[in-house]
């Protein structure tokens, strides 16, 4: 196995005072690895992810992102978010700009490249993304599979490490999920690490190095993509499976 | 079984023509008995009033600065009122011989205010034309440099007053609601009571008070012989009053705003203000445009309370140019409504400002 990029040591973080949300979680994840997170709703895979970037802190445990430790840190939390990319369910695309602009606003303001450099990067990872002609359009003006792309696009743009995906694919029309995945996969094969929570089995199995099943806070089970699905090993995720799988 | 071919069917007009003048006036006016019976009483009372009104205001009226002429029976409206004193009313007490200097001013600041609401004009040295512009109003309407004589600011009043008032309260107040809108909304408590404490305690008390404290309790507080111009105690007590007011109408905008998008833009590595500056405070002053512009246009008109601490704007002006004189006295209701006229002429352009404005800021919701 080569080198560990995250590392989570006994991690535990609390919603309030009584939902404990993640409980003990120990977790290596390797430079390049592709991982797929799946489970039940509110078993604290979103939480999971989120926990790598500092949208969530954790209470107790260390986690070490990339040789950062995060911590209240604002300096480390700069520095992780820096190799960190994320793409959510909900796209998040800033609807008053225009799709070039969401791709160019970070490097501009906090990369400091000139406007017309941010412009080339942003077209290549456009044309990336299969969107180019659309570069000049507002984010609503898009169908729901187009935006998601343009935000794999958004995040690439800082050439992070590792690319954390949040129900990618969830809030999308079925017949543009398939868009989305295909660029997904495409990113898989050029080496960077990503964590993906999904329930898109399909995607799993093609691109995962590892599928961890996650039940109230716990990572109840992981093991490699053939593994997990032909022969699961606890009775939760065989239970899950059957639910997901079954019809 | 063969595949069957899917065959759109095309686009037909609807059976019943909807657009164009009668079948408006049958849906709104005539849609059902109700709205009928609704349509016959309101445009008989049309057409009882209007005739009636018309010959007061314009038929039968009295146009000469003649107050003998306005008394005779049957005679409408006086204008005669607004002819004889409209000087008096839009400027004030101001010097009479010295009048040319507030109507320039005042066509400064229009041109300025005109000028600041066009495209064009949105570039970094409009900054400078404000300075230049609200120095060289001060610089005519006070005078004691360049030969102008000096006019002190009790003397001040009329328009030019309340264009003033108006301008600086508002501009002024605007960015103070932006960052006590933003404090609101702070992680630090300190920072956050703070800005609450400020909004509740401005809000609780009425305009008024609030003028009379600036007007008459802050002196008391100051050492002798130092005294601050009772124009900008008044200013400041405006602009505090409007800012409370405008902070919690733009806390409502950024309230709208997803959570998502402030996440997107943490990962990004925007940091708080150039999260706030980028992101959040775009998308949420673009809804709030009516609301601000509502405060806008309330603080244009408060500035006529201003009077209670003997400022003559043109509200105050107008009081003391018909009080002051008893043939004129009885035709209030026409110097009312001159100046009325003058107040709906800048709120309404405000208020069609705001729409233009409103269509700008949502063009990129357009699909």
């Amino acid at each position: 196995m080569s080198e560990p990029i995250i590392t989570f040591d006994k991690v535990n973080k609390w919603y309030g005072n009584a939902f404990h949300v993640l409980r003990d979680i120990d977790l290596v994840v390797a430079k390049g690895e592709r991982i797929v997170i799946c489970g039940p709703s509110g078993s604290g895979k979103s939480t999971l992810i989120r926990c790598i970037n500092r949208l969530e802190e954790h209470q107790q445990g260390r986690l070490i992102v990339d040789g950062v430790e995060l911590s209240d840190d604002v300096k480390a939390i700069d520095q992780v978010r820096k190799e960190v990319g994320m793409v959510f369910q909900q796209f998040n695309l800033f609807p008053h700009l225009t799709v070039l602009e969401n791709l160019t606003l970070s490097p501009m303001w906090v990369g400091k490249m000139p406007k017309k450099e941010a412009e080339e990067k942003a077209m290549e990872q456009l044309n990336r993304v299969r969107i180019a002609e659309q570069a000049a359009k507002y984010p609503l003006q898009l169908s729901g599979g187009q935006q998601q792309r343009v935000a794999i696009a958004r995040a690439l743009c800082l050439k992070p490490k590792i690319m954390l995906f949040d129900e990618p694919t969830s809030a999308l029309d079925p017949e543009m999920i398939k868009e989305v995945l295909d660029v997904m996969i495409e990113m898989a094969s050029q080496g960077i690490t990503m964590l993906c929570v999904t329930h898109e089995m399909g995607f799993a199995k093609a691109v995962a190095d590892r599928v961890i099943f996650m039940d109230q806070g716990q990572i109840v089970e992981q093991n490699n993509p053939h593994d997990f699905f032909n022969n699961p090993q606890s009775e939760r995720s065989k239970d899950f499976l059957s639910k997901i799988l079954g019809h | 079984m063969a595949a069957q071919t899917f065959q759109p069917i095309p686009p037909r007009p609807a059976p019943v023509n909807t657009e164009g003048l009668l079948p408006w006036i049958r849906s709104n006016l005539f849609g059902n008995w109700m709205t009928s019976i609704g349509t016959v009483i309101l445009g008989a009372l049309l057409l009882w009033i209007v005739p009636q009104l018309l010959s007061w205001a314009l038929f039968r009226a009295a146009w000469a600065p003649n107050a003998d002429a306005c008394r005779l029976d049957g005679v409408g409206a006086c204008w005669g009122v607004v002819a004889e004193k409209y000087r008096l009313i839009i400027f004030g007490r101001y010097p009479f011989e010295e009048q040319w200097r507030p109507l320039v001013a005042t066509v400064l600041m229009v041109g300025l205010l005109v000028a600041s609401c066009a495209r064009p004009f949105w570039k970094p040295w409009l900054a400078l034309v404000w300075v230049a512009v609200l120095g060289a109003f001060f610089t005519i309407m006070f005078g004691g440099v360049l030969g102008l004589s000096r006019v002190e600011t009790d003397r001040w009043g009329g328009l030019p007053l309340t264009i003033l008032l108006a301008t600086l309260s508002m501009a002024m107040a605007f960015p103070i609601a932006l960052v006590v809108a933003l404090g609101r909304r702070s992680n630090l408590p300190a920072i956050r009571s703070a800005c609450t404490i400020y909004v509740e305690l401005i809000r609780g008390v009425p305009l008024i008070s609030v003028l009379f404290m600036a007007s008459f309790m802050f002196p008391l507080f100051m050492p002798q012989g130092f005294s601050i111009d009772v124009l900008i105690r008044v200013l400041v007590g405006i602009t505090l009053f409007a800012a409370a007011y405008m902070a919690e109408v733009i806390r409502g905008g950024l309230q709208a705003i997803p959570k998502g998008q402030v996440e997107a833009a943490a990962t990004l590595g925007l940091s708080y203000w150039q999260t706030q500056r980028k992101i959040v405070l775009p998308q949420a002053l673009a809804i709030v445009v009516p609301g601000i512009m509502n405060g806008f246009i309330s603080t244009f008109k408060d500035t006529s309370l201003v009077t209670i601490v003997s400022l003559y704007e043109l509200t105050g002006a107008m009081g003391l140019a018909l009080n002051s004189d008893a043939d004129w006295r009885p035709f209030k209701i026409e110097g009312y409504l001159f100046i009325a006229s003058i107040y709906f002429i800048f709120c309404f352009s405000m208020s069609r400002y705001s729409h233009w404005v409103e269509k700008q800021v949502n063009k990129s919701k357009l699909r």
